[in-house]
């Protein structure tokens, strides 16, 4: 079977996605109408195991390091982008590659095994800065920032400040409009990829007396005088990747830096969260993932009683539980991804993708350290950098309590009548 | 010189993965089980991509014989930067007895129709381990050979081959046209890049009969039994050269 080829257009408004059946290593069945959602294009079959390898052989030697020291390997930033991978929706035009959002989270997902640091800084990247840039930007903005930021240029989305976390409305950074200027003056924080990058998407405020309706989105270059990057966090998980505070004291930016329309900030922030949130299910699928497979092999092996340890019913039925748990969300990621490129709604299974993988990574990486025993505890086993770096998936990018909250506006509104 | 390189990779099981002998002890388990291009088909890949980098040859073609299957390892190749593919469609159940014989008739056909100035393979396939198909279609064309090769220099009219042998290093100077097999050092093979899957997708695999080519499938070898090696069995320690020498009388090795 020749299987055709998913492109995003295809997608627009149309039923669920006919894909081309088979994954590497079967046989190629007859295509049916509604394919199981562990279904891939050939082309997104062929990344996923571009990247597994990849992920393997030029980032696992470098995990431990990066972790010890708290920072991410410029080698490894820069292999990302050779691998083509910090640009993966971006058009061929500007030096991307091209494809499609559910490329995007089957690369995290495979990144996430490996490394969620890394993982994150290509979710951040893929899903919140490019997205921002190609459906908001100018011509010139694009011809300015796409290229770069498909080829060398981390970027960053500062939106959080000390007093504005999940209130992210309640950001007080401000921007003075002079002439064909605007002066931002304030201070962000928790700014992940703040080290590594080159440009700074800035969530600030031009007419606090319109509360949120003033909240502007910024374009600001690494460099520009008045902007201070401060030291990073010293974190529990996730600490190659840099979070930092920003301070920024008359920064003077450009009146064509602004992205999109003065005062719809806000509602960009909503709808690029919505999607990022998929970016972070499908990191922290993949820290699950990740550390159970290094896990199982261990209970096969380890031997106590005269049997594997997996061999007793109370690890069994442990393993078998914590296994669906993982299929169960890896089922509600697939699906909310392939629900938005389908430009159906999509946001309440975003935020049930969201809140459930990164409750699922907390109890998959929590059980692994048990069923390793001693050694799982140890930092010479790679399991509890996983159990560290789950944690910030019930936090980031929308807290458990507020996906869920976000969640029951929808069912009430299904129910309204 | 038509400047054109046909590469031959083969689908065979991941190097990574267990295998596992059929209960019937026919063959090895290969449903469900992950596969990938062969290592060294791999390390040729990317010898003939070099070579077009260089702008040394123009034409880089993978073919691959087998099943349906094998398509993904041609476009895993064409992702490598191969230019285009060919499939020579052979059925599972003959696939099951195709071997190095059949494969460098194969090779050695399409090599006169494409009017190939190089064939580039991997010196051995690490399923059947053979080592023989290189030699076998450099043999029916005529054609000299550069094998086990860790360094290859193409030059006009021939190439200049650093081989590994078990004396140490041999070079060889061989005119082209030639047949090449790489070896493990030859060089380090490239990640497919996730823009260059993407251009894959447009490059073109043309199908191809065997018979189209002239060539029988039949094979004069029958596979009788498939065995796993013995178990590894715990080793015994001695205490002195007396008792070691004893041991090994009493196990006829003496």
């Amino acid at each position: 079977s020749k299987g055709f080829m998913l492109n995003r257009s295809q997608f627009a408004g149309k039923q669920a996605p006919m894909c081309a059946l088979g994954s590497p290593t079967e046989q190629q069945p007859p295509a049916v109408s509604f394919a199981p959602l562990q279904t891939f294009s050939e082309e997104e079959g062929m990344m996923r195991e571009a990247v597994q390898k990849y992920a393997r052989d030029c980032i696992a030697p470098y995990v431990s390091k990066m972790d010890e020291e708290s920072a991410m390997d410029p080698a490894v930033i820069k292999s990302l982008f050779d691998q083509g991978l910090m640009g993966i929706e971006i058009d061929p035009e500007y030096g991307g590659t091209g494809s499609t959002f559910f490329s995007s989270i089957l690369v995290i997902e495979e990144l996430a095994k490996v490394d969620a640091s890394v993982a994150v800084l290509c979710d951040i990247q893929n899903t919140l800065i490019n997205t921002l840039l190609s459906n908001l930007g100018t011509p010139q903005q694009k011809e300015q920032y796409l290229s770069r930021l498909s080829t060398d240029t981390v970027g960053s989305f500062c939106l959080s400040e000390a007093e504005a976390g999940s209130d992210a409305f309640a950001l007080k950074t401000r921007a003075e409009k002079h002439k064909d200027y605007y002066v931002i003056n304030g201070s962000k924080m928790w700014i992940s990829n703040a080290e590594h990058a080159g440009v700074f998407l800035v969530m600030a405020n031009v007419d606090p007396a319109a509360g949120y309706r003033g909240i502007t989105c910024f374009m600001v270059d690494r460099d520009t005088e008045g902007m201070a990057i401060g030291k990073k966090e010293n974190k529990l998980g996730l600490r190659a990747s840099s979070t930092c505070p920003l301070n920024f004291d008359n920064v003077k930016v450009p009146e064509k830096n602004i992205l999109g329309q003065v005062g719809h900030g806000y509602k960009y922030a909503i709808g690029m969260l919505n999607e990022g949130r998929i970016g972070i299910a499908a990191q922290m699928l993949g820290v699950a993932q990740g550390c159970f497979d290094h896990t199982i092999p261990y209970t096969q092996q380890r031997i106590q009683f005269g049997q594997r340890i997996f061999d007793f019913q109370g690890l069994q039925h442990q393993i078998s539980h914590v296994a669906t748990q993982i299929e169960a969300a890896r089922l509600l990621t697939y699906n909310a991804a392939r629900l938005k490129e389908a430009g159906r709604p999509f946001i309440k299974e975003a935020c049930m993708a969201k809140y459930f993988t990164s409750e699922v990574a907390t109890l998959t990486t929590s059980k692994c350290i048990e069923w390793m025993g001693g050694v799982g505890f140890t930092k010479d086993y790679p399991i509890e950098k996983y159990y560290r770096d789950c944690k910030i998936g019930t936090i980031y990018e929308g807290t458990t309590n507020i996906q869920l909250s976000t969640m029951a506006k929808y069912i009430d509104k299904e129910y309204d009548h | 010189m038509s400047g054109r390189v046909l590469v031959g990779v083969k689908r065979v099981i991941d190097y990574a993965v267990k295998i596992r002998v059929k209960p019937d002890h026919s063959g090895v388990v290969t449903e469900g089980v992950k596969h990938s291009m062969n290592p060294f088909c791999e390390i040729a890949v990317e010898e003939a991509v070099k070579m077009k980098e260089k702008k040394l040859i123009k034409e880089v073609v993978a073919v691959s014989c087998g099943p349906q299957q094998v398509q993904e390892t041609i476009r895993t190749a064409l992702a490598m930067g191969a230019d285009r593919g060919i499939h020579v469609e052979v059925s599972a159940k003959e696939y099951e007895s195709l071997g190095p014989l059949q494969v460098s008739k194969i090779l050695a056909a399409l090599a006169k129709k494409e009017e190939a100035q190089l064939i580039i393979l991997g010196k051995q396939a690490i399923d059947g381990d053979c080592n023989q198909t290189g030699q076998m279609t450099a043999a029916l064309l005529d054609w000299p050979q550069g094998t086990f090769a860790s360094e290859v220099t193409l030059e006009a009219g021939h190439v200049k081959v650093v081989r590994e042998i078990d004396g140490g290093l041999e070079t060889i100077k061989i005119n082209t046209p030639a047949v090449l097999t790489a070896d493990l050092r030859l060089n380090t093979p490239r990640y497919a890049t996730l823009p260059n899957i993407m251009k894959a997708k447009k490059k073109k695999i043309a199908n191809v009969k065997p018979a189209d080519l002239g060539v029988e499938l039949a094979s004069k070898l029958q596979v009788l039994r498939v065995d796993e090696p013995p178990q590894r069995e715990a080793g015994v320690k001695v205490e002195s050269v007396d008792d070691l020498v004893g041991k090994l009388k009493e196990a006829g090795r003496i």
